[in-house]
């Protein structure tokens, strides 16, 4: 009985027990010495245990359901742990620069990405609560990791006060959930709403998408999303915009089709609000800005919207295509943060979009690819962007939402400016300062993979289509 | 009434008095002594409840540890509650409305609440005869085990971050070393010299 269960939750265990070693190895010898070992040790266990699990991964449920393994968990863990790997590897030459290179980083982000994986294998209320504690709580430490910056510190410390509340809204709709239905397993709940969702329920489901919300940072819970951006360390941000995004996606997914994929009618209204405001928000709010890295939040918030867009199908095909986003808008946003990775003046950190005016006169390659990725993002045919995008207005469309699907093309329509903004400088501005010429290997690698990505992958998507098609029907059913 | 109800409405209401008060109260240390009363009164919930085990946790854990370290905390940080409650002050009139109209909502589900159909078999039987601390034992050792680690999962990334953020390794001043200190040697640690009544070195 338990050997059956801890076999489904191996990888989760692997993981865990990997980074409490790293923990102990390091306290133990040469602490901070050891850090840019265990940052290429960590992304090699983290891609090991990514292809494991994409391969032969356990499958079935475990604890008496309450930890479900199946073809969704598979595909979100897949995209967590290879981001999770990505970033890692992209911050090590960042972090060591400005000196925050901890041996405890990369033991934090292991610990964030178990949580990760709990999230989206969750099939009972207490285990998701768990799992998204464990991730949060991570992320918050890993915000404030410049603690000498009065910015870096005090993104951690808005993340934490506004992810605590978020947390209460989430433990309250859970509460009313359990006081209604009587259970906190997701089979007991959608067994519970066969027969329609009451008033009391509908608050306590309510009361979780907020919760929800406020992780993916759809608007109207997006407030802390520019200023956690903007003041944690640039890796730091890379990795926000891309595994916890996933997770949360995953997550919100599963708990609206596994505990009440019999009610979509009820949920639906609310998650298409909440895709519609996301989208106006990120498209009109990030017109202003100047530093990049806010820019990106709200880009990241502009994206959630189009992921939920296709969430609010309620369909399989809506799974799927929400899959496709965000696997695309994953590759992107690691390819984009790179780049930002790299803008520096005189050894000093740069987020200024201005200081990318003429870029492509000095690095013309560089700034291909980023028109490449920026393109993508704005959803310009004919890159991937675009038809990560198509997916979702698709999916929407077809499931009776075609206001929704029109609100989406306008909002990207609005969205394009700022992204072609950059575009404009870095090709048409006018002469500046140069920035720092040069740039790691690793992240000059990740910038030109994204990029190229970008590109061939209009041919078949790299196949995943259909992975994410199997996915999303052993999702919903 | 019943006894059983009658405590039952006394400490259901101290409960709420004691969370409002904390939070409406001016002075820090009294929210946190009307921290302890709910707390407290929540002990009491649970033991009309059968849930001895749980109270007594509460009141050792919570009341005996954690409230404790918050008086401390309030105590030893240089706050000013003032400045921070006047800034709050400025939208209070939002806030005020905001919380009327969700009480308000809250009353409408609570007005129209009813359980799910089968709600009896979905919630966890009664485990018999077994005593509360052994029962929970059983259920957190064995089915729960998963919440179990997960929860000290989350312990130990908050012992990390509180050592991460706070610990700095000064390389100024001088440390104790134990086994140096051991190893000292009187015999080529000191001297001795004779000296002689009347004379200097």
């Amino acid at each position: 009985m338990i050997a059956a269960d801890i076999q489904v939750v191996l990888p989760e265990l692997v993981l865990s027990v990997f980074a409490m070693a790293a923990l102990m190895g390091a306290v133990y010898t040469i602490k901070d010495r050891a850090a840019p070992l265990l940052v290429w040790t960590t992304s090699g266990v983290m891609v090991l245990v990514a292809l494991w699990i994409a391969i032969a991964g356990p499958q079935g449920s475990a604890f008496e359901g309450s930890f479900t393994s199946d073809g969704f968990s598979v595909f979100a863990k897949v995209m967590i742990l290879m981001s999770g790997a990505a970033i890692l590897l992209m911050s090590e030459g960042y972090m060591a620069r400005h000196g925050i290179l901890k041996f405890e980083y990369p033991v934090l982000i292991t610990l964030a990405s178990v949580g990760m994986m709990v999230m989206v294998s969750a099939g009972d209320l207490i285990v998701l609560y768990m799992g998204l504690e464990l991730q949060s709580l991570a992320l918050y430490v890993v915000a404030a990791l410049r603690r000498d910056s009065i910015k870096s510190t005090e993104a951690g410390l808005k993340y934490f006060v506004l992810g605590a509340l978020s947390s209460g809204l989430l433990l309250y709709g859970a509460s009313l959930t359990y006081g209604y239905t009587g259970t906190t397993s997701f089979a007991g709940i959608i067994e519970a709403t066969e027969g329609g969702v009451s008033t009391g329920l509908l608050f306590g489901l309510v009361f979780l998408l907020a919760g929800f919300a406020f992780k993916v940072s759809a608007a109207p819970f997006h407030m802390w999303t520019p200023d956690v951006y903007e003041g944690s360390p640039t890796p730091v941000t890379a990795f926000f915009a891309t595994a916890p995004k996933v997770a949360a996606m995953g997550l919100f997914a599963r708990v609206v089709h596994d505990a009440f994929g019999g009610v979509v009618g009820d949920w639906q209204q609310i998650v298409a609000l909440l895709s519609v405001l996301s989208m106006f928000l990120g498209a009109i709010a990030a017109i202003g800005q100047r530093n990049i890295k806010r820019l990106m939040a709200y880009s990241s918030i502009a994206h959630m919207g189009f992921a939920l867009m296709g969430l609010a199908a309620g369909t399989v095909l809506g799974v799927q295509a929400m899959l496709i986003y965000m696997a695309i808008y994953v590759t992107m946003n690691i390819g984009t943060f790179a780049f930002i990775m790299s803008m520096e003046k005189d050894g000093r950190v740069v987020t200024d979009i201005d200081a990318l005016q003429m870029y492509s006169k000095r690095e013309p390659l560089k700034a291909l690819a980023m028109l490449v990725l920026l393109f993508s993002l704005a959803g310009v045919p004919p890159m991937v962007g675009f038809f990560g995008k198509l997916y979702v207005l698709r999916a929407a469309y077809d499931a009776g939402l075609g206001w929704l699907a029109v609100a989406g093309v306008l909002a990207s329509v609005i969205g394009a400016f700022y992204y072609l903004r950059i575009v404009y400088y870095m090709y048409f501005g006018e002469e500046r300062d140069a920035l720092d010429p040069g740039m790691s290997p690793v992240l000059w690698g990740f910038l030109m993979a994204s990029a190229a990505v970008m590109v061939v992958g209009i041919v078949n998507l790299f196949g995943i289509e259909p992975a994410a098609a199997a996915a999303a029907a052993s999702l919903v059913n | 009434m019943t006894p059983a109800a009658f405590a039952f409405y006394i400490f259901a209401t101290t409960t709420v008095a004691g969370g409002l008060m904390t939070v409406v109260s001016r002075n820090p240390v009294h929210s946190v002594l009307w921290l302890i009363l709910a707390f407290l009164s929540s002990a009491g919930l649970f033991i009309l409840l059968g849930a001895e085990f749980v109270a007594m946790l509460l009141i050792i854990v919570y009341v005996g540890a954690v409230a404790v370290l918050f008086l401390f905390v309030v105590m030893m940080l240089d706050i000013d509650f003032a400045a921070l409650k006047a800034e709050m002050a400025r939208y209070m009139p939002l806030a005020l409305l905001i919380g009327v109209v969700i009480l308000m909502q809250l009353g409408v589900a609570f007005g129209v609440w009813g359980f799910a159909d089968g709600v009896e078999d979905r919630i966890a039987a009664p485990m018999g005869d077994a005593q509360n601390t052994a029962s929970i034992g059983l259920l957190l050792y064995d089915r729960y085990i998963l919440l179990f680690q997960l929860a000290g999962l989350i312990l130990l990334v908050a012992m990390i971050g509180a050592i991460v953020l706070t610990l700095r390794h000064r390389v100024d001043v001088k440390r104790q070393n134990i086994v140096a200190q051991m190893m000292r040697d009187p015999e080529k640690a000191m001297e001795l010299k004779d000296v002689k009544p009347g004379q200097g070195l």
